[in-house]
């Protein structure tokens, strides 16, 4: 008996880890980033005051994200389907250009972290090229799904 | 017998028909700086530009561009001005039959992927504009690959049944006498040179727009996933403002900061160089179209 508790909760375990949800994961640094370009837009927009500690966090939270866009963690094999992903098969088919893409949004990001922008003109040169990549990378690998 | 008097319909009914006299003299002069607007407008770097060309490479029309439908590949031919593998020989007229009657210079059917069915409610003027700036674009030698359809489709003199049923110059959504002036403008943009319904509306059997359902989102055409619910119905729009759809058509990014994907990214970064007005037109007629559902099946089951 003691045996059988042992093994179902090693089990438990194993599984817990094996089917951890990369597909949720994914979707909760997406929104991240949405998030972070909201606020940062904001202030582009002249809606909310510039304030340069709050940028740079705001930039700080984008280079983090994209470092953690892993694909063998975040889009490991099997996670082609389930839930209400929207990754496109490219991600599987084409992973040398998705890491790519990953990439130039990382090094984008860091550049923009190192420029630390000091106004709103510097601000929205830095988004132009971040916010690039939001729309780059979605028109390869991900899909609208009804 | 029966058969002779069917193939002397088919060939009656289907004949190419070029435009008429009257119309093409409205086309007028042409002028370059006015057509760059309606060359944004249509896009037509996204179809005739060699795929993930940047900066002025996107100028080079050289087409080549793949459509793999249910109907088989098109390819998006050369309307670079190069004389003998482009348009460079063409007449305006010739360039007017194409864009608004889908007819060659040499009187054959051109095929319906390339969206004259919308480009036939445009202004003469508008053509005539749009020719003299496309002449001012480099010429790029090379001949695009022909189409490879599957039978009937590939049947060029059948198109003319098709354009008896879909082609017309009539507007898909009448409004009243008294419409706002910039609803008026985003119907043309959006129903002709911008041919949104071509994507945005569900196609029936014979892949002709369903206009019961304009704009109210199709199963992707070409590739995976679906083309989104434009108008307020159920699963579109309605929650947007206008100035949320301006913005999104300037900017890619969506009221939730959710951002453009999949064709739309050419079509925005194209609108993004449109004057302010043309995009605020055309939010404003989108909040007035009739809501639909959504024109694409919903998902049955939670999966990929």
């Amino acid at each position: 008996m003691r045996k059988l508790v042992f093994a179902i909760s090693a089990l438990a375990l194993v599984t817990s880890a094996a089917f951890a949800d990369p597909i949720a994961d994914r979707q909760a640094l997406m929104k991240a980033n949405g998030k972070a370009m909201k606020e940062l837009t904001g202030i582009v927009k002249g809606e909310a005051a510039f304030d340069a500690a709050i940028v740079l966090a705001a930039l700080n939270r984008l280079s983090e994200d994209a470092g953690k866009m892993d694909p063998a963690t975040l889009w490991p094999a099997g996670s082609e389907t389930g839930g209400d992903t929207t990754s496109a098969p490219k991600i599987w088919e084409d992973p040398a250009g998705f890491q790519a893409a990953i990439d130039k949004f990382k090094s984008d990001a860091d550049a923009a972290v190192a420029a630390a922008p000091a106004d709103v003109d510097g601000l929205k040169a830095q988004m132009g090229v971040v916010g690039s990549n939001c729309g780059g990378c979605h028109e390869t690998f991900r899909i609208k799904k009804g | 017998m029966l058969g002779g008097i069917g193939a002397v319909a088919f060939l009656f009914l289907t004949e190419p028909e070029k435009l008429d006299a009257a119309t093409l003299a409205e086309l007028g002069t042409g002028d370059a700086a006015r057509g760059e607007r309606i060359f944004w407008a249509g896009g037509c770097t996204s179809c005739h530009a060699p795929p993930k060309s940047e900066g002025e490479a996107r100028l080079e029309l050289a087409g080549g561009l793949q459509l793999n439908t249910p109907f088989g590949i098109f390819v998006t031919p050369n309307v670079s001005p190069d004389p003998q593998d482009g348009i460079g020989n063409w007449s305006v007229e010739d360039f007017a039959n194409a864009m608004m009657r889908g007819v060659a210079p040499d009187g054959s059917h051109l095929y319906p992927s390339f969206p004259y069915a919308s480009y036939a409610r445009m202004k003469p003027a508008d053509i005539a504009d749009l020719y003299a700036f496309m002449r001012t674009l480099p010429p790029v030698a090379g001949k695009a690959a022909d189409h490879s359809l599957s039978f009937p489709f590939s049947i060029r003199r059948g198109i003319g049944l098709w354009k008896l049923l879909y082609l017309s110059d009539e507007p898909v959504i009448a409004l009243a006498s008294d419409a706002p002036e910039d609803v008026r403008l985003g119907r043309y943009l959006v129903e002709g040179p911008g041919h949104c319904g071509e994507c945005h509306t569900p196609r029936n059997f014979a892949g002709g727009t369903d206009k019961a359902r304009w704009l109210s989102g199709a199963v992707a055409a070409e590739g995976d996933g679906v083309v989104p619910n434009i108008t307020s119905g159920d699963g579109g729009i309605g929650d947007w403002s206008e100035s949320d759809i301006a913005s999104y058509l300037e900017t890619g990014f969506t009221p939730e900061f959710d951002s453009v994907g999949g064709s739309m990214v050419e079509v925005q970064r194209n609108l993004a160089r449109l004057q302010p007005a043309d995009r605020e037109a055309i939010a404003a007629y989108l909040k007035s179209v009739p809501p639909h559902p959504n024109g694409y099946p919903a998902r049955t089951q939670p999966s990929g």
